[in-house]
């Protein structure tokens, strides 16, 4: 599998998960539908999956993997989370956007 | 047994505690019986360990039961001494509190705080016990805060009267202000003799000179401590509000035992008062002055149980001007005889007021001793015996006050038999207002007369017999007596007597003065039976014309009124001043700022709260970046 990422020079990785991550971000500050905040959010967690991939490749070593899964699992258990609030914001205002949800202030 | 000794204040501890903790389950009947067996079984012992140690003199053993404080140089082990003095008290205090125990349950019966009337009445047993029995100033201190509390908690009894709340807290902070007395009396004797355990610092003092400034002041404090516990001049008007208790908490606190807890005091520390002088003779100026001034109080007084209460303020300056001239075993011997005339007389008062169905005003009785037999010849013996007649009690003892007060000085004694003449005066009027010439109540009142049940009367017969034969416990030499007491006591006393001898006066000397006394006395009882049997004198309605000096002492010398103008309406209005410009002025308006000052600096960082979530994310990413940025920076 090495040889494979390594096709591919790393320079283009390291701009690629940048670019997603980017797109993450800006999809994060941007967007007022909780599900598309929530789909950017995990493109920027992918963005650092990928980049930790590359680095471990390059370097030889396997513990970069060792915590692409990590990060894996940690998402899957934020998902099933962040789904659940969302469903819950949903019942509760019959939306999902985030501007709704400002009843703390005053 | 003496080892066995702590099994005394165990046993009423144990009977609090399982009424106390039982109260409304416990059945009426048990509650009664489980608090004066308890009594009966500490008086045995109690009895037990006189008999042992009074073969045993000179030896003074103290049980230690384990180290209370330990810390540097203080060293206060909590112990008990076993000596003649302490098994004394004991035995007047389980004696006769188990006498008054059995009263009770005859006259309290319908009330509905039955059992924690037991309770209280036990706990009050067990901190006497510990007052008396403790070893050091420190244990004594205990007992004696904790029969303050008791007597607090009797005298409110019945809560639901603002009237006798008042009189509790009045009793309570009267108190204090001797408590405070003592205490500093116990902090200056550790500071001076470096220990508080009575054998040490009796021991030390006694190698000491007479007149030491230190020790006048340590004396002075502890009878501070004396007047408040033993209502003294001028800290005695608790004790007659203190009759707002039931009659039996009257004559077991505040007649026979814990009102005695300053003169035991006093009696104990004795040694301290041979060496300063000046105090001694300040205690029996006070001592004489409050006999005075109490005994003229209660000439006109109309409650019967005011009456008692003044009477046992006098003569309770009798026990002190006693202990004030070095009769330190008078002053005992009065304790006792008193609290068995004093207990009887409550008592009788008592069984009066259960067959009045609670009326206690003189004016109201009359013609009593028909109805009510017993309690007439028994109350018959307290008032002969009190007002000291012989050969009951009460003579003995007054009469061994009298002559060692003649001995110090003759004015004492001219003042005691003035004082001895009112007590018969008042008792008399008393005994004859109540017992004799026609009933002066209601028809209802009339027909609710009723002599008492056993369990009250039974008591009262014992007392009786009591203060009878009592006065044989220190007979004096004059009739062939032998001064049991004396000699049992006489370990206690021995310092002091090696410091001062005690004067003696010829028998011829002491044979007139008891004559003289007794005559005074005869005279005065014939004044009562002259004005309250064959002139039939009632006393006048509260509203009638006084004379002015009847007036004044019906009012009691206006004493509580002094006292609250000058001390409770100046510390309210402290107070007030206090509310006003240092509580709402000063604090109240540093606390109110500090809480401004939040407010204002969160009115300021509130906009930033502006309630969208995309804004905060914003934020978050500008605070990443820019913490990103500046540790590129700082690594460039």
């Amino acid at each position: 599998m090495d040889s494979v990422i390594k096709i591919i020079p790393l320079n283009y990785y390291l701009m690629l998960s940048a670019a997603i991550f980017c797109i993450g971000i800006v999809g994060v500050l941007t967007r007022r539908n909780a599900i598309i905040i929530f789909m950017s959010v995990e493109l920027m967690l992918n963005a650092v999956n990928l980049l930790l991939a590359a680095f471990s490749s390059y370097s030889g070593d396997a513990n970069g993997q060792v915590f692409v899964f990590f990060i894996m699992a940690v998402a899957a258990a934020e998902v099933a989370v962040g789904l659940a609030i969302i469903v819950m914001m949903y019942r509760n205002t019959g939306s999902v956007d985030i501007d709704l949800l400002n009843k703390l202030k005053n | 047994m003496i080892q066995l000794v702590w099994l005394i204040p165990l046993l009423p501890l144990i009977g609090f505690t399982i009424n106390g903790l039982l109260n409304k389950k416990m059945p009426k009947a048990f509650a009664g019986i489980l608090a004066s067996s308890m009594l009966a079984a500490a008086f045995g012992i109690a009895f037990k360990i006189f008999l042992e140690i009074k073969d045993l003199p000179g030896m003074i053993p103290t049980v230690k039961l384990f180290d209370f404080i330990h810390v540097g140089s203080l060293d206060i082990p909590f112990s008990f001494l076993v000596d003649p003095l302490s098994i004394l008290m004991v035995m007047i205090i389980t004696g006769v509190g188990f006498l008054i125990h059995v009263y009770s349950m005859g006259y309290m019966h319908d009330d509905e705080g039955f059992v924690r009337f037991f309770a209280y009445l036990n706990l009050f047993i067990f901190f006497m016990l510990l007052l008396v029995l403790g070893s050091n100033y420190v244990i004594m201190f205990i007992g004696w805060e904790g029969v303050g509390l008791c007597s607090y908690l009797l005298i409110g009894f019945w809560f639901k009267n603002q009237d006798y709340n008042d009189a509790a807290k009045k009793a309570f902070i009267m108190n204090r202000v001797g408590d405070l007395g003592f205490l500093l009396a116990i902090s200056l004797i550790f500071v001076t003799f470096g220990s508080v355990e009575f054998t040490d610092v009796f021991s030390k003092a006694a190698t000491l000179e007479i007149g030491i400034p230190v020790v006048t002041v340590i004396t002075m404090l502890l009878f501070v401590g004396a007047m408040g516990k033993s209502a003294q001049l001028p800290l005695f008007t608790w004790l007659p509000d203190a009759m707002a208790g039931p009659t039996p908490v009257s004559a077991l606190i505040h007649a026979a035992t814990m009102v005695t807890a300053g003169i035991y005091m006093i009696a104990r520390s004795n040694i301290l008062y041979t060496l300063s002088p000046v105090t001694s003779s300040i205690v029996a100026m006070v001592g004489i002055a409050t006999a005075i001034f109490a005994a003229t109080i209660g000439l006109a007084q109309n409650d019967i149980k005011k009456v008692l209460a003044y009477s046992t303020v006098s003569q309770l300056g009798y026990m002190f001007l006693a202990l004030g001239v070095g009769a330190y075993t008078g002053a005992l011997f009065h304790v006792m005889t008193h609290a068995f005339f004093k207990a009887l007389l409550f008592l009788g008062a008592g069984s009066v007021i259960h067959g009045m169905g609670g009326e206690q005003d003189l004016r109201k009785m009359g013609g009593l001793r028909k109805a009510l037999p017993i309690t007439f010849y028994t109350f018959a013996i307290g008032t002969v015996a009190i007002a000291g007649i012989p050969p009951l009690s009460g003579f003995f003892s007054k009469d061994e006050i009298l002559a060692h007060a003649f001995a110090a000085s003759p004015l004492f004694w001219a003042l005691g038999v003035i004082g001895a003449l009112m007590t018969a005066f008042y008792m008399f009027r008393l005994f004859f207002l109540t017992f004799f010439g026609e009933f002066r109540g209601t028809n209802a009142q009339e027909h609710h007369l009723h002599e008492s049940p056993t369990s009250m009367t039974l008591p009262l017969i014992v007392l009786a017999v009591l203060s009878v034969v009592a006065g044989y416990a220190n007979f004096p030499e004059i009739f062939g007596g032998k001064h049991y007491l004396q000699t049992y006591l006489a370990p206690v006393f021995a310092a002091s007597v090696a410091k001062a001898p005690a004067q003696h006066l010829s028998h011829q000397t002491e044979l007139m003065l008891m004559a003289v006394s007794v005559v005074c006395v005869l005279v005065s009882i014939l004044v009562a039976y002259n004005t309250y049997i064959s002139k039939k004198v009632v006393p006048e309605a509260e509203e009638a014309n006084l004379s002015p000096l009847h007036k004044l002492i019906y009012n009691k010398y206006y004493v509580d009124e002094m006292y609250d103008a000058l001390i409770v309406k100046p510390l309210y209005a402290l107070s007030r001043v206090g509310h006003q410009f240092i509580e709402i002025g000063l604090i109240d308006n540093i606390v109110n700022s500090l809480g401004k000052i939040a407010l204002f600096k969160g009115r300021i960082f509130n906009k930033l709260q502006t309630g969208h979530t995309t804004f905060y994310l914003f934020i978050m990413v500008l605070g990443i970046i820019s913490i990103l940025a500046y540790s590129l920076i700082v690594k460039l």
